[in-house]
């Protein structure tokens, strides 16, 4: 073998190892960071987490249970807000748009996709809690629903754009109208995949922290309502655990890991919607 | 004058048995039509007059424009951005871009070129356009009649809450010339139906379009001109987006006038 010839192979070799040690990496530190948080999430979590509300600063025991509460309030209205109008402006993409304006609104989507979240949080503070004068479960809603929105019409333009024209066709050729068609036709085809990427946006909204931090704000009680400052888990993470007391961080970490394990439910369920969808279509 | 004429074709057997020539009475007419697709032009000057309750074959070279012919006669070519259409087509000698485009397409029914069943159970494709029309009736009936007009009933009728994908290419063809047929339309446009189907179930087909020739008018697109020879009672070839003959199908096949019908007819084209 000539030298020039051993030196290709040992280069290839050198590459190939580092590309496999840089995936092994990048994996590890997820299941570094997933163990660490499970590990210590479980010796943390217990049946009080769940049922109690958090006891003053220094005193340990106590739990979670208005944050858990509140964290479904304000996913709840950011669902209810988001999702239709995502929904409706990813009909609108797949189906009318014209050529510019189209074009425009998918782009100001996926601009707004990629707006940091803590901006987000930001405007929402700025055009309801300064008017308000109060941290409420309805600003930190309408953030996560300002985030849920290009998500939501991004993945429907997606799953409608992907039915066949020819099934458009034939229902337009037996006297259907266009809206017609694409509720009793196009939607009803596309819904499996459009549901998935419902279900993967709200779960993609429910970790957020940054639109919540000063929208939101947080509350040692049950909510009083909508219109009241709501403690949710992300916001409660961040302030147990950047507190001095041994027993909160205990309680951030099994916060943490509830919410975990709720995301990533949600995101399976999400998946085998999608893929007994996909079984069914052939 | 013209309501005697029409009255005589909407009685089946009286037409057919009378053995009147055919083109007599003209159900759909096409007059001076050109279509563009933005600056290209697809149609040039097509004048054809369809005779009803006959089948007329469109015959001639992939990309000829016998396709975009037939989607202008029911206006499903405007689901595409960017088109410009000169010239008329009268159903009945009415303009049909003056009909409302959603009756329009429940009188003139179309059968794509492959099979497009929506993804609902074979009850609910058929029942789909008498649902959309707000059919007020018996809608059981309505299916079972409409799935024997297109002779699949016999194969379906047990498994009619199936899923429409779960049938065979043929059946799934015949599946959707039911559906057409379930809104009774009086004309019936077929685009290269059995272009996707083996030779016993282009049988079948054809022998399912001289049933219904006695209830609509039928245009047919196909490739093949054995078929257009077997089943049509008329004939138009077309090239380069021209209508170049248009005859009984008897003329077309035995003895054309033009020289590129001829080159087409007996595969010397190009």
């Amino acid at each position: 073998m000539t030298l020039r010839n051993r030196w290709r192979k040992t280069l290839s070799y050198v590459m190939l190892s580092l590309t496999g040690v840089c995936a092994l990496v990048a994996v590890c530190i997820l299941f570094l960071m997933l163990g660490y948080l499970v590990y210590n999430g479980w010796r943390s979590v217990d049946w009080d987490f769940f049922t109690k509300l958090p006891k003053s600063p220094g005193e340990t025991g106590g739990g979670m249970a208005n944050a858990i509460v509140g964290s479904f309030q304000i996913i709840l209205l950011a669902t209810v807000i988001g999702l239709p109008v995502g929904f409706m402006a990813g009909i609108y993409l797949s189906e009318f748009g014209g050529k510019t304006f189209a074009f425009l609104v998918r782009y100001m989507a996926d601009l707004l996709n990629g707006v940091p979240s803590i901006v987000i949080g930001i405007f929402a503070y700025a055009v309801i809690v300064i008017p308000m004068h109060v941290n409420s479960a309805l600003a930190g809603g309408f953030a996560l629903a300002v985030m849920l929105v290009p998500i939501t019409a991004r993945s429907t333009e997606q799953f409608m754009s992907s039915v066949p024209q020819t099934l458009r066709e034939g229902a337009l050729a037996l006297g259907a109208s266009k809206w017609k068609t694409i509720a009793t036709v196009v939607v009803p085809a596309a819904y499996r995949g459009i549901a998935t990427g419902m279900i993967l946006g709200v779960a993609r909204i429910a970790g957020e922290t940054a639109p919540l931090l000063f929208t939101s704000g947080n509350n040692a009680y049950m909510s009083g309502g909508f219109t009241q400052p709501t403690a949710s888990l992300p916001v409660m993470i961040f302030l147990r655990a950047t507190a001095p007391y041994e027993d909160w961080h205990r309680q951030a970490w099994a916060a943490g890991m509830v919410l975990l394990l709720l995301v990533l439910l949600v995101n399976i369920a999400a998946r085998l919607i999608l893929s007994r969808g996909i079984a069914v279509q052939k | 004058m013209n309501d005697i004429t029409m009255g005589a074709a909407n009685l089946p057997s009286a037409s057919s048995a009378a053995g009147k020539p055919v083109g007599q009475q003209g159900k759909l007419k096409a007059v001076n039509l050109n279509f563009y697709y933005g600056v290209y032009q697809a149609l040039h000057g097509i004048t054809l007059d369809v005779p009803a309750n006959r089948i007329t074959a469109l015959i001639g070279p992939s990309g000829c424009g016998k396709s975009t012919f037939l989607r202008t006669l029911n206006r499903i070519c405007e689901t595409i951005r960017n088109i410009r259409i000169e010239g008329e087509i009268l159903l009945d000698d009415e303009n049909v871009m003056n009909v409302d485009v959603t009756l329009l397409r429940r009188r003139v029914g179309m059968v794509f070129q492959k099979s497009n069943p929506f993804p609902k159970s074979i009850f609910d494709n058929v029942a789909y356009g008498l649902k959309v029309n707000g059919f007020r009736g018996r809608l059981a009936e309505a299916v079972e009649n409409s799935l024997k007009r297109a002779a699949l009933w016999e194969e379906v009728k047990d498994k009619l809450h199936k899923s429409a994908y779960a049938l065979s290419g043929g059946q799934q063809q015949r599946l959707c010339i039911a559906r057409a047929l379930a809104v009774d339309p009086e004309v019936l446009l077929l685009d290269e139906p059995c272009s996707a189907l083996d030779p016993i179930a282009t049988a079948k087909i054809e022998d399912l379009l001289f049933t219904l020739k006695d209830q609509c008018t039928i245009v047919i697109v196909t490739h093949n001109m054995q078929q257009a020879a077997r089943v049509a009672d008329r004939t138009g070839f077309f090239l380069l987006g021209k209508l170049i003959e248009y005859n009984t199908t008897e003329i077309i096949f035995k003895t054309p006038t033009r020289q590129e019908t001829e080159d087409y007819i007996t595969g010397r084209f190009g």
